[in-house]
Formats: structure tokens, sequence, C-alpha cells
């Protein structure tokens, strides 16, 4: 696993890009490469983080820009790979712009900016990203989004119950989510999008380490 | 070449909250407007675009709305399209 790379990508705009290579290279000893936008080469990583922020400004909708650059475009050939894809807010809002992942993320229904820890059941075991040995079915992230209410028709909720593609659930929905949903896989497995920040939690001391299981399983095969 | 002036006006559909719209509604309240009964917010887009006749344009608008301007999981969208 030394060779292992895992790729941050970094729009004009993204803020938590750092963080994550923080958390991968300091926390977990896992190799991390900056990819900038504009690259389509993803040749030389093994699984990719679509981090926090607000990419291109969150214009038009969040996520709805960042969906056309030379990345996002190269990534329908990597996640049919079966390489491993993991967005993070502004990252899982780009994933579901761009069809990675089904539904929408739009205004929270209080219209706040919500910064705050948050509890979340752990609802699906697909794709091992939430895998602690089963210590744990409800884990502690944080939250920081204005924009985080996922919303999809009720054929599309069938379809995710149905299919066990609701990877994590708010306890105490915080922004008015369809069923409580904070994250999302694709059928595969291999694509995760999530509102928390899994980054924020990987050290005791800033206050928790739930968020180390989902970033140490961007190694799983 | 033709060009053309559109007005493209993308809504939260129907079934999808819109907390702005809501919030907005309230502050209407207040400020003594009666009687409304709903406030929705949407987004207003105008384009100049140049092409090979309406048809030719209506297909490039098309393409944009359904890809780019709207978000169809959760909006819905409608334009209007004058010859400059």
């Amino acid at each position: 696993m030394d060779n292992f790379t895992v790729g941050v990508v970094v729009f004009p705009g993204s803020n938590c890009d750092r963080d994550v290579s923080w958390a991968l290279e300091g926390c977990l000893d896992i190799r991390t490469k900056y990819l900038w936008h504009e690259s389509s080469d993803l040749s030389d990583v093994d699984a990719i983080v679509l981090p926090g922020g607000f990419s291109y400004g969150d214009y038009l909708r969040c996520g709805a820009i960042a969906r056309f650059s030379p990345l996002i475009n190269a990534l329908d050939d990597f996640v049919k790979s079966g390489r491993r894809v993991l967005g993070i807010c502004n990252g899982f809002q780009i994933l579901t712009e761009s069809g990675f992942l089904p539904g929408a993320l739009t205004s929270n229904k209080n219209l706040n900016f919500i910064c705050d820890d948050v509890e979340l059941d752990i609802v699906s075991s697909k794709g091992g990203w939430f895998n602690n040995g089963g210590e744990k079915q409800t884990i502690k992230l944080p939250i920081a989004h204005g924009e985080g209410r996922f919303h999809c028709d009720s054929d599309t909720l069938k379809k995710l119950v149905d299919n066990e593609l609701i990877a994590l659930r708010y306890k105490n929905n915080p922004n008015g989510s369809s069923f409580d949903i904070a994250g999302i896989t694709n059928e595969k497995g291999n694509v995760l999008g999530l509102m928390p920040h899994p980054e924020r939690a990987c050290d005791e001391t800033i206050g928790g380490t739930d968020g180390l299981f989902t970033l140490k399983s961007l190694i799983l095969k | 070449m033709d060009q053309f002036a559109v007005k493209v006006f993308v809504r939260l559909r129907p079934s999808v909250l819109d907390p702005a719209g809501e919030a907005t509604k309230s502050a209407s309240i207040k400020l003594g407007a009666e009687g409304i009964k709903s406030l929705r917010i949407g987004k207003m887009i105008e384009v100049k675009i140049e092409g090979d006749g309406e048809n030719e344009v209506r297909e490039k608008i098309d393409l944009l709305c359904d890809r780019l301007f709207a978000n169809t999981v959760i909006e819905d969208y409608e334009y209007s399209l004058e010859k400059l």
C-alpha cells in the first residue's frame, strides 16, 4: 500500500482540500496528490476525493459549473474502473450535479448556514465506507453547509432504499433533507457522497475520530 | 445568421420547498401586503445568441437549459425568444 495515492481535487473556491490532505497524510499516513480541476490525467492516483468548499463560487447552483471541468469529465472512466471516489459537502453536490449520484442538494430548510456536530446513523455497509469493526452504528461528524438539503422524487427514494444506497441518515435532521439523508452511494458502492466532513473528525484534539474510518476506506479495493 | 434575445426562467418544481420564497412571503406580510397566497423565487437568465434560424437557436437553448441552467431534479424551466 506504500504507493497508494489519493488525488485531492482542487477547484477554484475549494477550501477543504488541505484539510483532507492533512487528515490522510498526517493521521493515516496515506499519500495524497493535489489535482487541479483542469487536469484530466488520473492515471497516477488510486482514489479521488472531491473536497468541500465553494467551487466556482457556487454560481448558478452548487457544483453546477464544476461539473464541466476536464477532471469531472475524466471521472466517468475512473468510476467505471471501480476505483473509489469520495465527495464531501461541495464534492457531494458536484457528484449529484454530474449524475454520478442521484438526487440534488438545495438550500437548507431554515435558510441558515449550519455549522455543527451531528449524530448520524450508519444505514448501509455498501462499499465498506463506514466499516469500523461493528463498534459503532451511530457516529458524530461536523457539518458546515447552507445548501445541504437532499431532495429526490419518490421513485428515486424507493430505489435508494431498496438497493441499500443510503449510507448515512441524520438522527436529528438539521436541514430538511428527504428521509433524513446525509450520504448516499452509487449502486457499485465505489462512489460515496456525504454532506458531513469526515476529514474534520480525525483527531481527538479537534473533537473526535469518527471520520477516520471513511477516509481509511479509500484504500479498500 | 440571425440574432435572438432569449429570456430563460428557472423555477423550483412545485413539489420542492422554497425556503427563500417562504421567508420573502413572511417579510411581505410584515410589510403590510395583504392577500399573498404563494410566493416562490426563481432565476431569470438573459442570453443573446446567434443561429441559423429559430429552430437551431431553440435546440441550443434547450440543451443549455437541460444541462446547465436548470437542475431538472428540482427545477423546471421555460423561455421566451425574440428575434433582434
